[in-house]
């Protein structure tokens, strides 16, 4: 293959992905954007698959079969933890616009530039042989692809003159790239929406490109993976790979532990899985889409160590080039080409993401606290933010460059995994920082620091040096006899420890003492004001609804100032276009009307540190406003209010709801009240009518009589005998309805004697005689002897007996009427019943009978009389501890009975 | 030749009273105690009055006025109507279902008769 068709290709691919980060960028600006989409989010975190997955982990199962494993069961396990620890990160860092890992630990402890500072070289020194590692992949995989279809081995890097190396103008065009990406403007939010997309596309080529080579190595060039094993058992190569890659536990342990941290801690990773989350919704897909990615691509990383093995047996062919060499050597042109820009994408989106994300930790960590101390704290009255951009495309240059000089100084000694995992080794330092800063209040700057230091310390002497040792720069004595010849501080054998690897035994000693440095370091003294308040913004954090920083700043400020200092960093038309956007947000239509209270101090400090970094934001808000400093105790105050706050908005929440169901309670009382005052309406235009009819005939003869003297006598005594009988119902009318309020006021007299029920039904039935004789009605008995005693009042039961009996008399035929009074006994009862042959009660009129007012009334012949007996009755039998009930068809009449329990002896 | 009235009322003492009244002015009488009983005795005694009660057994009064008013050769005999119910709304209801007049209980007999006057005095 010819160098042109090769850079073509390499060109074009990066064509594209600019076009597709171009297009995104223009989707953004138009808020459409392309990249809030969970799946795209959990595609753009495997970046985390870089040319060390890509070819590396071939060439770890060549050497060690399933040992590559733990680098992907880390973060597949760590992943489970993503809906709580990633999210508190998400949410801190959105609420303090963090923008990179230095600026999350620098703003834990109190937003220290010193940690800062510390957090980004250690970040860049740990990063940059893995940068190195990635432009080693391009350029070897570009030099061996142009020899197709020979396979040979590319020379020792350093073997070029430097101008001839390719690696060079790698890392130069990557430089280039990347600038184009990631510095186009400086963004408040620091978000990359184009880098993002592209990211994501990348993820899917480099996916695409591994599983093809697999699925031809495994189904083109074998039957499938029984063959392809069954081969390699016969070859002797199997074994191996499977039974001592199972071999050290603590090996397995250590690297899983370690690949679960450095998903975290990777700047790369922090910026896409924090700084670039649009959506805390996000998460949730990521949680299983993510370990899925890592399973596919997984797939056929040991058929391929297999082949490779079988297909180069004896040649010298590096396993970690099988991904490429094997299409070549089978003449796979097209094949070839897809395999080498699956490793020329896991590159470049490593580079691409991990440059942006150490230039901006350079710029607003490194370069911002020094540029702040030489300007004395107050920055010059210019646009600053073309110089934060050149600052950053400096660091990016920078970085690319370190990678290529560490590639030309030391990248020959070691395989791709084993680069890779000394800079994860690197980045696992931030670790107890970052976690432990997230669930304990009580660490402080300086454990921190003392951690941080320790645990780097310990990386340098037990995985730096030795690798500069082995490459030749150090004398290795120092390996084999330790440093003036004492044993107990051998790099790899520290204090006496044997039998691990290298990797284990770093990652052993460094975070033992960095742990155990930062807790003991952070014991010696109480947090102070700023560290114990970041300390509740970051623990917290889940706690809070919103960011709560607002109410933590107290002192006098100018909003023209706060305008200019953000202006000066992100230039005058993007600071008002934001700060409009802020006042329009709190209801304000000029920005000059803001008031410069601690909402807009905070609101320009996070937008400033979105640019610079938070501890440079706050120098720099500082800087414009007077500021009162906040005792320990105050701080403490406001963040109790918040909790108290909380708590009280919780209260108020139960109130409501206790509010909500006391209403729904009155409304149906209300509804019943309603009902209850429509019946008592019903009642008095009942009564009233009642009583308007007696008094219309008495009015209406007493003016006859009254108008004509003349009238005949007996003419006369009939009229005055109408107005006496008409006079003597309107005042039973009027005594029941007394009667009726007296009972139901609770208000009546009643006695509590002995009665015999027979008596009481003998004497009603003499003072009911003469009505029954008036219609002709028959009264039968059906009542045993002996006495029936019950306690009661005799009076009130004789007027509920006389009110049956005459009802009974009135609904019944003239002339034909047969009225029946039965007494049953019951063990703990008496039942009176009063039967009729009348008309009987309809069915829908019973359940109403003892209403008041609601006198069975469409019978053809109207019952005379007030309607007020039934309910009177009732209440008084109820009183009497008993009750009352009717029966009825309409063939055989009415019955009505009421049970009295029987007198307790 | 004396008008004839049709006394509707289930109160036995209230349609002894105002037949007498009637009476005494000279008209002729017919009585019933309900209202279906009414409407039958409509067609047979041709009344050119009619007073009625409204709370009654068998066709209230407001049903037998709507029923009245709905019958093309009776829709001109003027009603009156004599009820105990005095609400507001139940005097509108009657007068709006084509009573010509309605008089509450207990009511003056002069302004009764007057009433039966004034609706029997011959239209020109």
């Amino acid at each position: 293959m010819t160098t042109t068709l090769i850079v073509v290709l390499s060109l074009g691919y990066l064509g594209m992905l600019f076009a597709i980060a171009y297009w995104a960028d223009r989707r953004a600006d138009q808020n459409r954007s392309v990249i809030s989409n969970a799946t795209i989010y959990a595609l753009s975190l495997a970046v985390y698959c870089t040319a060390w997955t890509f070819y590396g982990s071939v060439g770890r199962a060549a050497a060690t079969g399933v040992g590559f494993l733990p680098i992907y069961l880390g973060p597949t396990l760590i992943a489970a933890l993503w809906g709580t620890l990633l999210l508190k990160m998400v949410r801190v860092s959105k609420g303090q616009r963090i923008t990179s890992i230095a600026d999350f630990i620098a703003s834990r402890y109190g937003k220290s530039h010193l940690l800062g500072g510390i957090v980004t070289i250690i970040a860049v020194l740990g990063i940059v042989p893995y940068i190195a590692l990635q432009l080693k992949a391009i350029s070897r995989s570009f030099t061996i692809l142009l020899t197709y279809p020979e396979v040979t081995m590319p020379n020792a890097a350093d073997s070029l003159p430097l101008l001839q190396d390719t690696t060079l103008y790698v890392a130069l065009l990557l430089a280039l790239f990347t600038i184009l990406f990631g510095t186009r403007h400086l963004d408040a939010s620091e978000r990359h929406e184009g880098m993002v997309a592209a990211i994501a596309f990348e993820s899917i080529v480099k996916l695409v490109a591994f599983l093809a080579v697999g699925l031809f190595v495994t189904f083109q060039l074998h039957d499938g993976f029984t063959d392809l094993f069954d081969k390699a058992e016969a070859a002797g190569i199997l074994n191996p790979l499977i039974v001592d890659g199972m071999d050290g536990y603590e090996n397995w342990f250590s690297l899983t532990l370690l690949s679960a941290l450095a998903i975290m801690m990777l700047p790369r990773q922090f910026q896409v899985a924090v700084v670039e989350n649009s959506s805390e919704h996000h998460l949730r897909r990521a949680i299983w889409l993510f370990p899925l990615y890592l399973f596919l691509i997984n797939i056929f990383v040991i058929p391929i160590a297999l082949a490779g093995q079988l297909t180069f047996a004896g040649a010298d062919v590096d396993a970690d080039t099988f991904v490429l060499t094997l299409p070549m050597a089978y003449h796979q042109s097209t094949l070839t080409l897809l395999a080498f820009l699956g490793g020329l994408s896991a590159a470049t989106g490593m580079v691409i993401v991990e440059t942006i994300a150490l230039s901006t930790m350079v710029c607003n960590d490194l370069v911002m606290p020094g540029l702040l101390r030489r300007w004395k704290q107050i920055p010059p009255n210019a646009d600053l933010s073309q110089l934060l951009l050149r600052i950053r495309r400096g660091a990016i240059l920078l970085i690319l460059l370190l990678g290529f000089l560490y590639f030309r100084l030391a990248g020959e000694a070691y395989a791709l995994v084993s680069i890779g995992l000394i800079s994860f080794s690197a980045v696992a330092q931030f670790a107890p920082a970052m976690i432990i800063g997230l669930y304990w209040r009580g660490g402080t700057r300086d454990g921190t620091l003392a951690g941080l230091l320790t645990g780097f310390s310990i990386w340098i002497y037990t995985l730096l040096l030795p690798s500069f040792a082995k490459s030749g720069w150090l004398p290795v004595g120092l390996l084999e006899d330790g440093p003036f010849g004492i044993e107990l501080l051998k790099p790899q054998a520290l204090f006496g420890l044997t039998g691990l690897n290298e990797i284990t035994h770093c990652l052993f000693w460094s975070m033992t003492l960095n742990i155990g440095t930062y807790i003991l370091f952070s014991f010696w003294r109480t947090p102070r004001v700023n560290e114990a308040t970041q300390a509740t913004l970051f623990v917290d954090a889940l706690k809070h609804q919103r960011f709560l920083g607002v109410g933590l700043w107290r002192g006098t400020a100018e909003i023209d100032e706060l305008l200019h200092l953000a202006e000066r960093f992100l230039g005058a038309s993007r600071a008002q276009a934001l700060f409009q956007a802020y006042a329009t947000r709190r209801k304000i239509q000029d920005i000059k009307q803001l008031p410069a209270d601690a909402e807009t101090v905070h609101f320009a400090e996070t937008l400033l540190a979105g640019a610079i970094g938070s501890a440079s934001a706050r120098v720099m808000v500082s800087s414009v406003t007077a500021e009162e400093p906040l005792g320990m105790d105050e701080v403490l105050n406001i963040l109790d209010e918040a909790s108290q706050i909380r708590a009280y908005s919780h209260e108020l929440e139960k109130k409501s709801q206790e509010l909500e169901a006391a209403t729904r309670e009155l409304k149906e009382a209300n509804e019943r009240l309603q009902e209850l005052d429509r019946v008592k309406d019903d009642f008095m235009s009942s009564v009233t009518h009642e009583l308007r009819t007696p008094l219309a005939s008495i009015r209406a003869f007493s003016e006859i009589l009254n108008d004509d003297p003349e009238i005949e006598l007996i003419e006369r005594r009939r009229f005055l005998g109408i107005i006496v009988s008409e006079t003597k119902r309107l005042s039973r009318l009027v005594n029941q309805v007394l009667d009726l309020a007296k009972i139901e006021s609770g208000r009546a007299d009643w006695n509590a004697e002995d009665v015999d029920l027979l008596e009481v039904i003998e004497q009603a039935l003499a003072s009911t005689e003469q009505l029954f004789a008036e219609r002709g009605t028959q009264v039968v008995r059906e009542t045993p002897n002996g006495a029936c005693m019950v306690t009661g009042d005799r009076d009130r039961l004789m007027q509920v007996l006389v009110n049956l009996l005459s009802n009974a008399n009135k609904f019944v035929t003239e002339k034909s009427g047969i009225v029946c009074v039965g007494l049953h006994t019951y063990h703990d009862r008496y039942e009176v019943s009063v039967a009729d042959n009348g008309t009987g009660i309809a069915a829908e009129e019973l359940p109403n009978i003892f209403e008041k007012s609601r006198q069975a009334g469409t019978a053809s012949n109207k019952p005379i009389g007030t309607g007020l007996g039934l309910p009177i009755s009732k209440r008084i039998i109820e009183h009497l501890g008993g009750r009352i009930w009717a029966e009825s068809d309409a063939e055989n009449g009415a019955i009505f009975t009421f049970a009295i329990p029987k007198k307790t002896e | 030749m004396p008008k004839k009235i049709l006394i509707v009322d289930d109160e036995p003492n209230i349609v002894l009273s105002v037949e007498y009244l009637m009476k005494r002015e000279g008209y002729q009488v017919t009585t019933a105690n309900d209202g279906q009983t009414a409407l039958e005795l409509l067609s047979e005694t041709k009344p050119d009055l009619l007073i009625l009660d409204v709370m009654m057994p068998r066709k209230n009064g407001f049903e037998v006025c709507s029923e009245i008013r709905a019958d093309p050769t009776l829709s001109r005999l003027p009603i009156l109507m004599l009820s105990a119910k005095g609400r507001e709304a139940e005097i509108k209801k009657g007068v709006s279902l084509g009573a010509d007049a309605y008089i509450t209980k207990p009511f003056s007999t002069h302004d009764l008769v007057d009433m039966v006057n004034k609706l029997l005095k011959p239209q020109d």
